[in-house]
């Protein structure tokens, strides 16, 4: 089960994950660790499920910078969650080449199947999903993808989607 | 059968592992560069090979590499540009996730050549199956001494590291992705100074997209001058071109520049034609950005000549008649696609992406996608058209970066060669959410110019 983060509590990270942060940091020339940030950021939300503002500041703390340069970054792109979402987020590509082949009916189906709109998260936390930008996979629309591993699911119909949904709900149930 | 560079062994089981790689004649670039080569000569057989940057831009690789500043004690940076985001592009992806090694080799050698001991490649952060890829690549390439100390014995270091995005595609912009690697928001950077100049972390930086790295294996295992024989004028060697929409055989093809327009997209080796017998109405021949072309007009130029693939043939006749090879991203339209939808598509796209530094991109992206939306859904109004033009015209050539443009692009190139089509959207606006325009008379012979 996703561990949810209560938005006021602080967050201390296990040190398995500040080993992570540690390889991170290591890649770059001394006292440039804030680039750090947006690998780190991925990692806290692998972690989380998404990224709380306690967890920000966690962040800068540990790179050493300030509470904002985390805010900004995080806010600026697409990828980090700044609010709770379903264990899984079905993010449909919603582009040009992905749209002329059927993405609009894929968001359609999903949005009926799972009974909760773009963004929401179904009463059993185990489902979002949203429309996303290119996903640069524009020979095999539609496609989705689900984090934190960023799976991709290619050629989509809505029986794929069908099968797709049930298998993340028995997986879920183990 | 065209000759395949990059993707010659994309078949080869285990491909994607050094082994196999190494069998079929791989890291033999990183040998003879570092052990026969100095950085100069390697700089000089890319600029020999005509190689031109295949991220979109076209600019001369060799040239760019060549206006690398070397101050004396300050640390040179190359980055590779794998953000890959610009809709209808989906090479990079494929070239990495298939056969990861290519560009790790691409990487050594262009980094000896630049004189960097630290390279980074940047993928957009979707990529995270690509980005394990890669690390796993590196990691067998290091314990067989192509990286790390001392590589080969050679006294050459180098340490490769894979930077994940966060989801932006102005960060394929390559001052915005220095900044997003530097842990920032990616806004691009004014221009000058060049990353030549100041680039990651205020030092001497090349940033090159995927393709061109890769590119550079065979120009050095064959040299500049044969890889300048393939192709056809300044367009040299091969390119991927990744293409998408409403074809029979989507894909990733590597062709020889030069290729008919009308062979790629009919041909046997290439996309079949269109899928479900139907015929196609519009090409966007190189990413979303690029202007949109109806079938005539993409099959052959202005002057009734065949449309080839290469830099100067798809953009001949300039924007009124002709359009850019870019970065490859290919998307057919049949018949029954809408333009208007697709245009107001993009529009909402480029608003998304529009990182928000500047106001005419900004604000004008918004616009555009809002007018757009209303006329797609029947509430246009006939000076919505002109309208679109006007705003189009005031983000073109206004902003620090070129995602203005890339959004102006496609609205205007729309409404120049579709006009009847939007006009339709006003005229018939009823009937337009209805069911769509059709062919019309865009897959008609061209009429013969009179001067």
């Amino acid at each position: 089960m996703l561990s949810v983060q209560n938005t006021d509590t602080p967050v201390t990270f296990s040190p398995e994950l500040k080993a992570k942060f540690a390889d991170v940091v290591s890649r770059y020339p001394a006292g440039k660790q804030k680039s750090a940030l947006l690998p780190v950021l991925h990692l806290v939300q692998a972690e989380y499920g998404w990224v709380s503002a306690p967890a920000m500041d966690a962040v800068a703390e540990y790179l050493s910078i300030q509470s904002i340069e985390v805010y900004e970054v995080a806010s600026f792109y697409t990828m980090y969650f700044l609010k709770p979402q379903g264990k899984y987020m079905l993010e449909v590509c919603r582009t040009g080449p992905c749209e002329i082949v059927g993405a609009t009916p894929i968001m359609e189906h999903i949005e009926q199947q799972l009974g909760v709109k773009e963004g929401d998260v179904t009463e059993d936390g185990l489902f979002s999903w949203r429309g996303v930008e290119c996903l640069a996979a524009c020979g095999f629309g539609p496609v989705l993808q689900i984090g934190p591993e960023y799976t991709f699911y290619e050629n989509l119909t809505k029986e794929s989607v069908d099968t797709l949904i049930s298998d993340l709900r028995r997986k879920a149930g183990n | 059968m065209a000759r395949k560079l990059l993707l010659e062994h994309i078949n080869v089981p285990g491909i994607n592992t050094f082994d196999v790689y190494r069998s079929k004649g791989g890291y033999a670039a990183v040998e003879k560069a570092l052990k026969t080569l100095t950085p100069e000569e390697i700089v000089e057989e890319v600029k020999k090979s005509g190689l031109r940057g295949r991220g979109g831009a076209g600019f001369p690789t060799g040239m760019k590499w060549s206006f690398l500043a070397k101050p004396e004690g300050v640390a040179r940076y190359l980055v590779c540009n794998g953000d890959e985001s610009e809709p209808g592009t989906f090479k990079d992806r494929f070239l990495m996730t298939y056969i990861p090694h290519l560009l790790i080799e691409g990487m050594i050698v262009s980094s000896f050549a630049l004189g960097a001991n630290t390279s980074y490649i940047y993928l957009r952060g979707e990529m995270m199956p690509q980005i394990r890829i890669l690390e796993k690549a590196i990691a067998e390439a290091k314990a067989k001494g192509f990286l790390g100390k001392n590589i080969l014995g050679t006294g050459y270091d180098l340490e490769l590291y894979v930077q994940p995005g966060g989801g932006a595609y102005i960060c394929g912009e390559e001052t915005a992705l220095l900044e997003s690697l530097e842990g920032k928001r990616g806004n691009p950077r004014i221009k000058p100074p060049f990353p030549a100049i100041a680039g990651l972390y205020g030092c001497p930086t090349v940033v090159n997209n995927v393709e061109s790295i890769a590119a550079v294996v065979p120009i050095i295992n064959d040299g500049g001058e044969e890889y300048a024989k393939i192709g056809i004028g300044r367009s040299t060697g091969t390119k991927l071109i990744s293409a998408g929409g409403n074809l029979k055989r989507p894909g990733v093809y590597e062709i020889e520049l030069g290729l008919s327009a009308e062979e790629f997209v009919y041909g046997d080796d290439y996309c079949q034609g269109i899928a479900n017998g139907k015929r196609l109405k519009a090409v966007v021949a190189g990413g979303s950005s690029v202007p949109i072309l109806p079938a005539n007009l993409f099959l052959k130029t202005i002057n009734n000549e065949a449309r080839l693939m290469s830099y100067e043939s798809l953009s001949d006749g300039g924007f009124a008649t002709g359009t850019m090879l870019g970065s490859g991203g290919f998307i057919a339209y049949d018949e029954d696609q809408c333009i208007v939808r697709n245009t107001w598509n993009f529009a909402r796209f480029y608003h998304h992406e529009s990182c928000g530094q500047c106001s005419p991109c900004r604000e004008g992206t918004g616009w555009m996608e809002k007018v757009l939306h209303r006329l797609e859904y029947g509430h246009g109004k006939m000076s919505d058209i002109d309208l679109l033009v006007d705003v189009s015209k005031k983000i073109e050539g206004n902003t620090i970066c070129p995602l203005g443009d890339a959004a102006a692009w496609p609205v205007a190139s729309a409404i120049r060669h579709f006009r009847d089509e939007f006009e339709w959207h006003v005229t018939s606006a009823y009937e337009a959410t209805t069911r769509n325009y059709g062919l019309a008379h865009y897959a008609d012979p061209l009429n013969a110019v009179v001067a």
